[in-house]
């Protein structure tokens, strides 16, 4: 008779891995991924290819020099590389965009021990990384100049160009390749809900608020309030990036605070700050604040035990 | 109820459901440990050489908590051995050649009950101990708080994937069961009883709604297809709403849990005089040829079962005590059908796989998934960096081993196991800091 395996208890486990979930969250994407390329053109693929195979190939190669365990194939620098794209303007160099895929993975993500150890999101810190570091691509990411996509909400408000709300919601105006589309943005996230990767919990929160906290601070206008929550990277960030497991918070109390709190501080770029968007700044910030939202927010143990 | 605990769907692979239990020939030999109970081993009273019948008492209870042990064949003592049990240790075990026969031993005779004693000590003299699973003494708990009793929990929900055979008992059993409840009802002056079910179990639901029906006592609540729907804690609370806290019993609540199949042994040994002597066992797992619900005397090895079940279709990878939820590993199918046994599962290699170990991504969802609220990923930090204080402080005492946040957990981390590893450690600090 052949050995027994022994070992303790569950025997069983889940189909689900961390590859799948990945997988989930590449399927969610790939809509705006499509509806950029066809709002931006064909170049939009180009800087999606540059950042997947850079922050994959960078991944790759750290593992490869460290003498660790291959784990690109968890999917995970796959899914930070085309975030990245995502938020990147159709013509942002190549150079670039491969400077912020190996920053993304390299700085953020292996030298803090690789996927599950990072403090804030890869791709939003390599957004903002470009954001301070490239000129031209904060201009191009952030046309100020036609006021559609993220020009200071009051300016545009004031001057009465905002893009109507259906253009706004299709995406057919300047910005990043994945942020415009709305309704691409809104299919993923329901599918991310569907297939239990994320709760809606954060992103309904996070937009909801940035909505009230708009209405409020800008003459109770619901009509603009909802123009400014569909501009700019607000759809993107909500679904696909604050919900990031590694640098979100766990429970449901912790996801609606983490959602207010980077509502706050959007709103607060966007009215008075020196860039025109803050959805990633609020995020990365966030994202620092994470560990103690967990703290606040754990569980209550069952039986009234006190953690 | 303010709302229901966490748990998780698992996979019901109840291919038993349904089928009538199987009776099987008396094995050649059974071989029945001392201890297949929380407490003390129970002392042999026979030597080798003794005739034996089924139902003659073997070993007696050593102790308040132990239980006494009674032959189930009827046959010759041949040997009084040790064997190795699934947790490393050895412990003496008693080795019957059976007649072939099963006679009954002339002895037995159908049992008066008069007073609470009367039924407590029927609890003890028929071996009977927790049969969900835990193997502790019956009688104790009803001895030592049997003023306390306001709601009796009867434990219907088998919320282990393949498991069927408290189904079974439900559906085939249920004036035994019936039995038991009106002594405990009569004696114990318990006056509210509350069977809970999974909703999946729709013939064991009506058969026990049947037996509501005749007594005003007694209510059926069909509880949602959730494990784990039958563990203590999460049974009170979803039958009763009571919630019981941390370190404390059932009973610090007023209630009591008795599994289906406990009763019925107890309303079996009232009605015929017959001790806790056979199970009736789940044999699955799709190394099994022919899943059954096999009725087999307790100390009936694993390859009997097996080869009664049509033998095993491929080498299995490994073979459970109950379900794979909870169930333990054993290291060799010579192990006998214990007193708790409800299941004996042999795994194909396909089922017993599990997913390689990779890291956390702290998608949270072991702490959403646990039906206690536990943080069982902090946990494990804790444990890898020996912080007690830590440990204490997230509650690991807390944990019922239930498996739902390793099995829920995309990295597969090992978090059931690292709980269970970390309460020993934290057990063995406390009582260090204590002699300080």
């Amino acid at each position: 008779m052949a050995t027994l395996q022994i070992s303790t208890s569950p025997h069983i486990h889940t189909p689900r891995t961390t590859r799948k979930i990945m997988l989930d969250v590449l399927i969610a994407l790939a809509p705006a991924a499509i509806a950029g390329t066809i709002i931006f053109g064909l170049r939009s693929l180009l800087v999606i290819a540059a950042c997947v195979i850079s922050t994959v190939g960078s991944e790759y190669v750290f593992n490869l020099i460290m003498k660790r365990k291959q784990t690109i194939g968890d999917l995970s620098a796959a899914v930070t590389g085309l975030l990245l794209a995502l938020n990147l303007p159709a013509n942002v160099p190549v150079w670039q965009a491969v400077v912020g895929g190996i920053f993304a993975i390299i700085v953020v993500k292996c030298l803090f021990g690789g996927i599950g150890k990072n403090l804030v999101n890869p791709a939003i810190t390599a957004r903002v990384f470009m954001l301070v570091s490239f000129a031209s691509c904060s201009v191009s990411a952030f046309p100020v100049a036609d006021a559609v996509s993220t020009a200071t909400p009051l300016v545009a408000a004031g001057a009465g160009n905002m893009p109507s709300i259906l253009t706004l919601f299709l995406g057919t105006h300047g910005g990043a390749i994945g942020e415009t589309c709305v309704l691409a943005l809104l299919l993923g996230g329901i599918y991310l809900i569907v297939r239990g990767v994320i709760t809606w919990h954060l992103p309904v929160v996070y937009v909801a608020a940035v909505f009230l906290f708009t209405f409020l601070l800008n003459g109770f206008d619901a009509a603009n309030a909802l123009s400014m929550v569909l501009s700019g990277g607000l759809m993107l960030g909500a679904i696909f990036m604050a919900t990031d497991y590694v640098t979100s918070p766990s429970t449901a109390a912790g996801k609606a605070i983490f959602g207010v709190g980077a509502a706050v501080i959007t709103v607060m770029i966007r009215f008075w700050g020196t860039y025109p968007e803050g959805t990633s700044f609020a995020i990365l910030m966030m994202n620092i604040l994470t560990p103690y939202i967990d703290s606040w927010t754990s569980h209550k143990l069952f039986g009234g035990a006190k953690a | 109820m303010a709302f229901s605990l966490h748990g998780v769907h698992v996979p019901h692979r109840k291919h038993t459901a349904g089928m009538d239990a199987v009776r099987m020939d008396a094995p050649k030999t059974v071989t029945i440990p001392m201890s297949m109970h929380i407490g003390k081993p129970a002392t042999p009273v026979v030597k080798v050489g003794d005739m034996v019948c089924v139902g003659t008492l073997i070993a007696e209870q050593s102790g308040f908590v132990s239980a006494p042990i009674h032959s189930s064949v009827s046959g010759k003592v041949t040997k009084l051995t040790e064997i190795l049990t699934y947790g490393g240790t050895t412990v003496p075990a008693i080795q019957i050649e059976s007649d072939g026969l099963m006679t009954p031993d002339p002895a037995l005779a159908p049992k008066e009950i008069g007073s609470a004693d009367e039924l407590i000590d029927a609890m003890r003299d028929c071996g009977l101990v927790g049969l969900g699973g835990a193997g502790f003494p019956t009688y104790v708990k009803y001895k030592v708080e049997k003023e306390k009793i306001q709601e009796l929990v009867v434990n219907g929900a088998e919320c282990e994937p393949y498991i069927t055979s408290d189904s079974y008992t439900m559906e085939k059993r249920s004036e035994d069961i019936a039995l038991a409840l009106e002594l405990m009802e009569k004696h114990l002056g318990i006056k509210k009883i509350i069977i809970g079910i999974e909703s999946n179990k729709a013939k064991s639901i009506e058969s026990m709604q049947a037996l509501a029906a005749k007594d005003s006592n007694v209510q059926v609540k069909v509880l949602p297809a959730m494990y784990p729907q039958g563990g203590e804690k999460v049974l009170i609370y979803h039958t009763t709403g009571k919630s019981v806290p941390l370190g404390k019993l059932p009973i610090d609540v007023g209630c009591i849990v008795a599994n289906v199949t406990s009763l019925a042994v107890l309303g079996q040994y009232v009605r015929t005089g017959m001790p806790l002597v056979e199970k009736c066992v789940t044999v699955d797992g799709a190394a099994v040829h022919e899943p059954k619900n096999v009725i087999a005397p307790i100390g009936t090895s694993m390859d009997d079962l097996f080869a009664f079940c049509g033998g095993l279709d491929s080498e299995p990878a490994k073979v459970l005590y109950g379900g794979p939820m909870m169930g333990i590993s054993v290291p060799d199918t010579a192990s006998p059908v214990l007193k708790t046994t409800n299941a004996v599962l042999a795994l194909n290699k396909k089922e017993a796989a599990l997913p390689e170990t990779t890291p956390c991504i702290r998608c949270g969802t072991c702490t959403n998934t646990c039906p206690f609220g536990m943080a069982p990923a902090s946990i494990l930090k804790a444990y890898e960096k020996k912080d007690f204080e830590a440990l204490d402080k997230l509650k690991v005492d807390l944990c019922m081993e239930c498996g739902c946040c390793s099995y829920v957990c995309p990295a597969s981390q090992p978090l059931t196991q690292t709980n269970r590893l970390a309460k020993a450690a934290l057990k063995e600090y406390k009582a260090k800091e204590e002699k300080k």
